[in-house]
């Protein structure tokens, strides 16, 4: 798992700096750079898992099902959960490691951008979930509180971070810092209707920042431009891909009956239900992010779609070929599908959760 | 002891052959087609190396003063394979007119430090022992030379003789103090009277600072740079990896055998040494232009990972050690093979000239991109399973500080390593390197090492032979 954890980085160096934008090596760069450094603490956290893996030391062993059949002593536990955790939590954008993901997403070409965030950051709330907390709970049940800081800090900074860009990319880079950041959050809240909302929010978070970054990428290629205030009025202009805009929009702050609320709902109700009181305020804190969303979500579609149209360079710009039309609906028809009838997706997620789930519960009776 | 105990002695023995028959072969040849004898030289070399393999039996010589065993005959066919490669990329570069005059010497030099290094792997007794360090060091320093009408080979050539001379001057006071204490120089006599006494210990740092010498351990590492740049292309691919692999099997064979007494002293050492190595190597070899400097540097941090293996002092760790050994050939040589092509070519070696090599030489910078990966450790080549099994064996007996130290520092090198991915991929240039296409011994040659590179990763079997030959030394 390791080996391929690293290898999914460095083909991101060359495909960032080849066919890249803007300051392009720089980000690549910075990006390898930064992954490969979680890596690195992920290699001592995984290290560490392996040689505390037997209790007499008889059979150590890599398998991940092996080594979830007994409790790993306890003072490694508090050694390695955090290397690990944060190993993984650099790819998926844990506050302060989060600084890669702007530059990194926005200098990328569109394709890679898509993949990147809409799949790769996902690895980083898979490992967590199998690696770190499945086999180490007695740890992140103590220290989980320290990761509950860091995590609900990037999902509130992100969302405010979004505010402020006035580059479609980096809005967008920093709506998946939240997003991805909601996904940890989730996880180490340790029940069970949270991690179901974790796993639904990494399926509707990747669908639809690919949705997103693939509205972005055909706006930049007929306008040249993806700063939004050299842009505006474009619903009269591109009718189709403004609409699919707004309905991604809508789905990233969580409208209902798309893919963002059954997640956002189901994350915010578990980790609502957690006992301790600290947590369930910054839970609160957690859901103000909501509201941000919607604000940097709304001003975007405000000012770069509706009212009139304020550069005249782009009057007749042409609207979505049928390929362009393809993708976007089906992104969009996956997003609405799980939006309005999640049950198919989730017997499959409550199946996969069930060996975790014992796990947490017998360990840690709430 | 008869006659047909030599056969222990099989690898010199074959060596010294090869040696003298490359010496007289010079007066016999036509000196019309003087290049034919680097066809001749190689291919000999070539089956010395194949009949290396074949199995062999251990004992020991000389009343124990020349021991072989499993462990060291597989030592001594990895070097073998090292050498074999640095001979064939060496082709072209001899063939070129001002080389004319010296190729016998060449191989003659060569060959001899090799049979050198071979008596000091299989050493039972520190004079053997040193004899082979002597004799694996004074060809090297003429070979360092062998441009002498250009003035940096000349100059590496006097640095490397004399910063060699005082280091070997230093280990062998250090072999003296051991023998004063210990009243024998036999490896197994001394591992039984060593004990905590501060002359004896004193003893062993200076034989380990004269070892590190070799090894280019920091702070013994000065000579590096300035020697590894101003050499010939391929002696700097053969210092980097033949001498430096040879020195590091016999101070963990030394270390293993004759001072497991004392193993706290040596973990501490190497613990301090290899911190040092590790970092000052990959922060020096980020501000370098000149490639061949760049390798030099990169080779020292290099170092310092294998000494990770070394701390351990257990099976995993002399292991991943040889492993480690066996696919930085591959990949050390792999990266020197393009730097030498490219430098036979056009005399270039400054990253600076390396812009924009893609799109005239595709296959060049794919090749010097998989050796650099490999180099870094990046899955799924072959380095970063050596890596990952020395880092392994560190961490088995508890060091995970250094093990953290250690992953910090392959991020530092990953960084300046794909700074020259990024040259040759992504920066633009006015004029780059123009296409060329090598001839065969040079493609024959990178072609082994990616070979090499690629399949030391997928197939663990390398791995468990090495294991299972490297349980009694």
């Amino acid at each position: 798992m390791f080996l391929f954890y690293e290898l999914a980085v460095i083909p991101m160096y060359l495909l960032i700096g080849i066919w890249g934008t803007g300051p392009k090596e720089y980000s690549a760069m910075k990006l390898t750079l930064m992954l490969m450094g979680g890596s690195a603490l992920l290699l001592v956290g995984l290290l560490g898992i392996y040689f505390n893996s037997s209790p007499d030391r008889s059979r150590l062993t890599f398998n991940i099902l092996e080594i979830s059949k007994i409790i790993i002593p306890l003072p490694a536990q508090r050694l390695f959960f955090p290397l690990t955790f944060i190993g993984f939590g650099v790819l998926g954008a844990l506050f302060p490691f989060h600084t890669w993901s702007p530059d990194g997403h926005a200098s990328a070409p569109t394709a890679v951008s898509m993949l990147h965030a809409g799949v790769l950051m996902k690895l980083g709330g898979y490992g967590a979930f199998r690696v770190a907390i499945f086999l180490m709970p007695q740890a992140a049940h103590e220290l989980s509180w320290i990761f509950i800081i860091l995590t609900s800090i990037s999902v509130v900074y992100g969302a405010f971070g979004a505010i402020a860009q006035k580059d479609l990319k980096y809005i967008n880079a920093y709506s998946s810092v939240s997003h991805c950041g909601l996904v940890l959050f989730a996880v180490l809240m340790m029940n069970q209707t949270a991690m179901n909302g974790a796993i639904i929010q990494m399926i509707s978070h990747g669908l639809m920042t690919a949705l997103f970054f693939a509205l972005i990428g055909m706006l930049y290629g007929r306008t040249h431009t993806r700063m939004i205030n050299e842009m505006g009025g474009l619903m009269k202009i591109i009718p189709f891909l403004s609409v699919c805009y707004v309905i991604a929009g809508l789905a990233s702050l969580g409208l209902p009956g798309l893919s963002g609320f059954v997640a956002e709902m189901t994350i915010f109700v578990g980790a609502f239900q957690h006992p301790e009181l600290f947590f369930r305020i910054v839970t609160v804190l957690v859901v103000s992010s909501i509201v941000i969303t919607a604000v940097y979500i709304l001003r975007v579609i405000a000012i770069l779609l509706l009212g009139p149209t304020t550069n005249e360079h782009f009057e007749h710009l042409p609207d979505a070929k049928w390929f362009e039309k393809i993708s976007v609906v089906t992104l969009i028809g996956s997003v609405a599908a799980i939006g309005l009838a999640p049950f198919w997706l989730s017997t499959m997620i409550g199946a996969s959760l069930h060996p975790i789930i014992e796990k947490i519960l017998a360990l840690n009776p709430f | 002891m008869s006659l047909g105990n030599f056969l222990i002695m099989r690898h010199e023995m074959l060596l010294i052959v090869a040696a003298l028959s490359v010496l007289i072969a010079e007066i016999f040849w036509d000196p019309d087609k003087k290049k034919s004898i680097i066809l001749f030289s190689v291919l000999l070399f070539a089956v010395i190396t194949i009949i290396g393999f074949l199995p062999s039996t251990e004992g020991s010589l000389f009343g124990g003063m020349y021991i072989s065993s499993g462990t060291r005959v597989l030592m001594k066919n990895i070097l073998n394979i090292g050498v074999l490669l640095v001979l064939i990329q060496s082709v072209t570069w001899l063939k070129k007119e001002e080389n004319s005059g010296k190729i016998n010497e060449y191989f003659l030099l060569i060959i001899s430090t090799l049979i050198g290094m071979n008596f000091m792997i299989s050493a039972g007794h520190f004079l053997i022992f040193y004899i082979g360090i002597e004799l694996a060091t004074i060809p090297i320093a003429a070979l360092a030379a062998y441009d002498r009408y250009r003035n940096k080979s000349a100059e590496a050539g006097i640095k490397l003789i004399l910063s060699s001379a005082l280091s070997s001057g230093i280990l062998l006071y250090g072999l003296s103090m051991i023998y004063g204490t210990t009243g024998s120089m036999y490896f197994g006599e001394v591992a039984k009277q060593f004990g905590n006494n501060s002359l004896q210990i004193l003893g062993f740092i200076f034989f380990f600072s004269g070892m590190a010498f070799k090894i280019s351990i920091v702070p013994f590492h000065l000579w590096t740079a300035d020697v590894y740049e101003g050499s010939p292309v391929n002696i700097t691919s053969y210092l980097s990896v033949i001498s430096k692999g040879a020195a590091l099997f016999i101070l963990i064979i030394i270390l293993f055998t004759v001072f497991p007494v004392i193993m706290a002293t040596w973990q501490k050492t190497i613990f301090v040494t290899s911190i040092l190595t590790m970092t000052i190597g990959n922060l020096f070899a980020i501000r370098q232009q000149n490639l061949k400097r760049f390798l030099a540097f990169s080779s020292i941090s290099q170092a310092g990972y294998i000494l990770l293996g070394l701390i351990g002092g257990n099976q995993l760790g002399m292991t991943s050690v040889i492993y480690y050994i066996l696919v930085y050939i591959f990949s050390n040589l792999g990266a020197f093979g393009v730097v030498a092509a490219i430098s036979n070519a056009t005399g270039k070696e400054n990253i600076d000239d390396y812009n924009g090599l893609y799109h005239t030489n595709p296959k060049l910078s794919l090749i010097m991109t998989l050796a650099l990966f490999s180099l870094a450790g990046i899955p799924p080549v072959a380095g970063f399973f050596g890596k990952f099994f020395l880092f392994t064996a560190a961490a088995q007996k508890g060091y995970y500080l250094l093990v953290l130290i250690a992953v910090l520092n392959t991020i530092i090198s990953l960084f300046y390593y794909l700074l020259v991915v990024k040259a040759m991929f992504i920066v633009k240039s006015e004029n780059p390197i123009e296409k060329f296409r090598s001839d065969f011994p040079t493609r024959f040659a990178l072609g082994i090492c990616v070979a090499g590179i690629v399949i030391n990763g997928f197939a663990s079997i390398i791995f468990e032979a090495i294991r299972n030959l490297s349980f009694g030394v």
